[in-house]
């Protein structure tokens, strides 16, 4: 008997991301057949050395970023509680980076659409890679009431949390 | 057009300010590959012809910052920076690791050839191909962590202005020099994120000569299509399931190796290696683990390895030291090299010399050289600008450090590295200081020893190697083996990290090549024909060296004096490294690869090779 998809999840540990960035690798792969740093639907932002981690859509609760998107080209997977973008709709304003309180989708950098990670479909091809490897930072997990929309935050705020702690008050130099 | 290139070359006059687009042709590429082998090309066709004349320090030499096709595919990419070296006079494909590869391919560039010198501290911005040559006055001057801090807020800012739309700009990648090699020493290093560099062959002062203080670079396209990107993506399985079963170097990096490598093999440098054994478990890779290392894995583009480490000093003395495990080299030369045997001493002066932008190898050669000196009353305090270079004391050889990198009193001499400083100091003291200075033309060698026979360089390794003493290019038979100069000038020229390769099937990496280019390539072909033309470009130039120093083979393709004296201590005392063996290894490897008794590339080879000119500007040192 096939297994009823449910939505998920992916519970990360930023902390831990050796910045290796082979989630960036399995992401384009998959996404676009090419190895494609800057079109993956998942960013290791690296803007302090030391202070890697990945940058990807964290499903918020009211998915403030469909509800902004003035086409309709966004909408949620009720299989998977990804967002999924309609490449055709998407007219490339960019008011669902605004909305997003991490500002986490981005341009797709040649063609004219939004990039947002859909959750490959319930396979996350990012978090295979990751685990592959034994880093663990990323793990697939079915999604419950949680203040998912906590894990949506901007890269500079991020790497100020994780500067403060790996390398505590001597970080302060640095960001 | 091959595939997996981008197919063009940015071409930088520092002179003039122009910045024009070069290609080569496929046969060139085919010949070459790229990173080490064309580096090798490029310097050999447009200087070889007044090679001894040229400065290395100069607005003539080139800075070559190269890709391979291999950067960003084969797990582990890198960076590969050459050009007419100031260590050695010839030339050495110096690799590091880091985005910056990746980022160029992405831009639609395979590499950066940098001409002339800037008047001013410049920094070249390319952001796919919008390239320019920015102002860098205000980073000149700057350690290595504020100048990467400085310019990725500058550059990050300016992605945002001139690209609102895109969203969150990640940071482009940097390449740099620190103070060192904006004050031309010679032991200085081209540097990538904090604790990375390319050291061999002292190109941050040919960067630093040119008045180049960074090269930032951000491209947001695909790398170069490769010709079967379904057996790349194999392929990137095979290579990353060999390395995820080696859980030594990914759990210590070789970091294991500052106590082991001593303990163990009996091949670390201790005290200038006048001992090359030590048992100090104080120095053990679990001290360095539990009390310093904030990331267990922490590593650059596609890399299963990892094995970088983050340390970072919180407290007591040395608080605010950050830099990587640190690796071998580093625990080596400016751990039980220096006489130091504590993990927060050692980070100290890692973190320190990233900063300053310092080859620690070669910077913690000439130290422990300058150490050894004191120790035998050559130098004095009063020598040394007062400082007492006790071995163990890690405050002096830290200010011994910011001398050489802003060659202030002493430092101005050991900033020209052990080889000329012991020329330089022996004239002065009327000695001969050359059985202290463990270097190989020029280039100090790598912190593991010939003399226990246990550690992997053979005896000719250093002697013969086309880098000096490169440890990372060794020379060896077979010349097809995993001990032969030719197998390394493979992972230079596709230019990715040859930690990755350890393990692999013996043909992954040509099937690799040929998944990407489309190019079949063999085994036997590359040592044959491929590698040994780019060994002989690297020979030539070497040979021909200058302006201020030349090599004699029969004199100079040896090991340092000190290889030949008995190990005074540990398992292997006693064992030396056979001078007799020297020559008659030397003998075979020149035969084998065409040289002649003299040690210069042959006519017949370098016809046979279809390198005629290389054979008439050689006639001038037959």
């Amino acid at each position: 008997m096939k297994r009823k998809k449910e939505p998920i999840w992916i519970a990360r540990e930023l902390s831990k991301c050796s910045g290796c960035r082979k989630c960036e690798i399995a992401c384009s792969l998959y996404h676009e057949n090419r190895v494609w740093p800057t079109a993956s639907r998942i960013t290791v932002f690296m803007l302090v050395p030391g202070l890697e981690f990945p940058h990807f859509c964290a499903q918020c609760e009211d998915y403030p970023c469909v509800s902004s998107c003035p086409t309709n080209a966004l909408s949620v997977s009720k299989q998977t509680g990804a967002v999924l973008v309609d490449n055709k709709a998407c007219i490339a304003c960019g008011k669902c980076i605004d909305a997003c309180p991490g500002r986490i989708p981005h341009m797709h950098p040649k063609e004219k659409h939004i990039v947002i990670c859909d959750l490959c479909n319930g396979n996350p091809q990012c978090v295979k890679a990751c685990r592959e490897g034994n880093w663990n930072v990323l793990k697939t997990v079915p999604r419950r009431e949680m203040a998912y929309k906590l894990y949506a935050r901007k890269p500079d705020e991020t790497t100020r949390d994780l500067s403060t702690k790996i390398y505590g008050e001597i970080g302060e130099e640095y960001l | 057009m091959i595939p997996g290139y981008a197919g063009k070359y940015l071409e930088v006059n520092l002179t003039n300010g122009k910045i024009h687009e070069t290609k080569f042709d496929d046969e060139v590429l085919r010949d070459y590959v790229g990173g080490r082998g064309l580096t090798a090309k490029i310097l050999w066709d447009r200087l070889g012809h007044k090679w001894e004349k040229v400065d290395p320090l100069g607005p003539e030499n080139l800075l070559l910052l190269l890709t391979g096709p291999l950067t960003g595919y084969f797990p582990g990419g890198r960076t590969c920076v050459s050009g007419k070296s100031p260590q050695s006079n010839g030339t050495v494909g110096s690799t590091l690791s880091s985005e910056f590869g990746v980022e160029l391919r992405c831009a639609g560039y395979d590499g950066i050839i940098v001409t002339g010198q800037s008047e001013k501290p410049v920094y070249l911005f390319i952001k796919d191909s919008d390239v320019e040559l920015r102002n860098a006055e205000n980073v000149w001057g700057k350690n290595g962590k504020h100048t990467v801090a400085a310019l990725t807020h500058e550059c990050r800012d300016l992605l945002k202005a001139r690209y609102p739309r895109f969203g969150e700009w990640k940071e482009p990648s940097i390449l740099y020099v620190g103070p060192a090699g904006e004050n031309k020493v010679r032991t200085a290093v081209v540097s990538a994120k904090w604790a990375h560099a390319a050291g061999y062959g002292g190109y941050g002062a040919v960067m630093g000569s040119k008045r180049l203080k960074a090269v930032v670079a951000r491209g947001t396209g695909p790398l170069p299509e490769a010709a079967d990107i379904k057996k790349v993506k194999r392929l990137i399985n095979t290579v990353c399931i060999n390395v995820y079963k080696n859980e030594m170097w990914r759990r210590w990096g070789t970091g294991s190796a500052g106590y082991e490598v001593g303990a163990k093999t009996s091949s670390e440098p201790v005290r200038n290696w006048q001992e090359e054994w030590h048992d100090e478990k104080s120095f053990g890779v679990d001290k360095f683990e539990n009390r310093l290392w904030m990331k267990q894995y922490w590593g650059d583009f596609g890399c299963p390895t990892t094995c970088l480490k983050l340390s970072c000093v919180k407290d007591g003395k040395y608080k605010g030291a950050i830099t990587d495990n640190p690796d071998y080299e580093m625990q080596a030369y400016l751990g039980p090299n220096l006489g130091i045997f504590t993990p927060e001493e050692n980070v100290f002066l890692v973190s320190l010399l990233d900063d300053l932008g310092l080859c620690g190898i070669q910077t913690g050669n000439v130290m422990g050289f300058a150490a050894e000196l004191y120790q035998r009353r050559v130098l004095t305090c009063n020598d040394l600008d007062g400082l007492e270079l006790k071995w163990g004391a890690t405050e002096a050889f830290a200010a011994l450090a910011e001398k050489i990198a802003h060659r202030e009193g002493i430092g101005d001499t050991l900033a020209e590295g052990t080889y000329r400083a012991a020329l330089k100091i022996g004239k002065t003291k009327k000695k001969n200081l050359l059985p202290y200075a463990v270097q190989s033309k020029g280039i100090s060698i790598g912190a593991h020893g010939t003399r226990s026979g246990k550690d992997y360089p053979e005896i000719i390794s250093y002697a013969c190697s086309v880098q000096g003493g490169d440890h990372t290019s060794t020379a060896g038979l077979p010349l097809d083996g995993g001990g032969s100069e030719l197998m390394e000038i493979f992972n230079d020229s596709g230019v990715y990290c040859s930690f990755n390769s350890f393990g692999i099937p013996r043909n992954t990496r040509f099937e690799f090549y040929e998944a990407v280019t489309g190019i079949k390539l063999t085994r036997k072909e590359w040592v044959r024909t491929k590698a040994l033309k780019i060994l002989q470009l690297q020979r030539a130039m070497l040979l021909l060296g200058g302006p201020d120093l030349k090599w004699t083979p029969g004199t100079h393709d040896d090991n340092p004096p000190r290889f030949y004296e008995p190990l005074p201590s540990g398992p292997y005392k006693g064992k030396t490294t056979d001078k007799q063996g020297v020559e008659e290894y030397k003998k075979r490897y020149y035969k084998a690869v065409g040289w002649d008794r003299n040690g210069i590339p042959k006519t017949e080879t370098l016809k046979s090779l279809g390198l005629e000119d290389v054979d008439k500007t050689l006639e001038k040192i037959r």
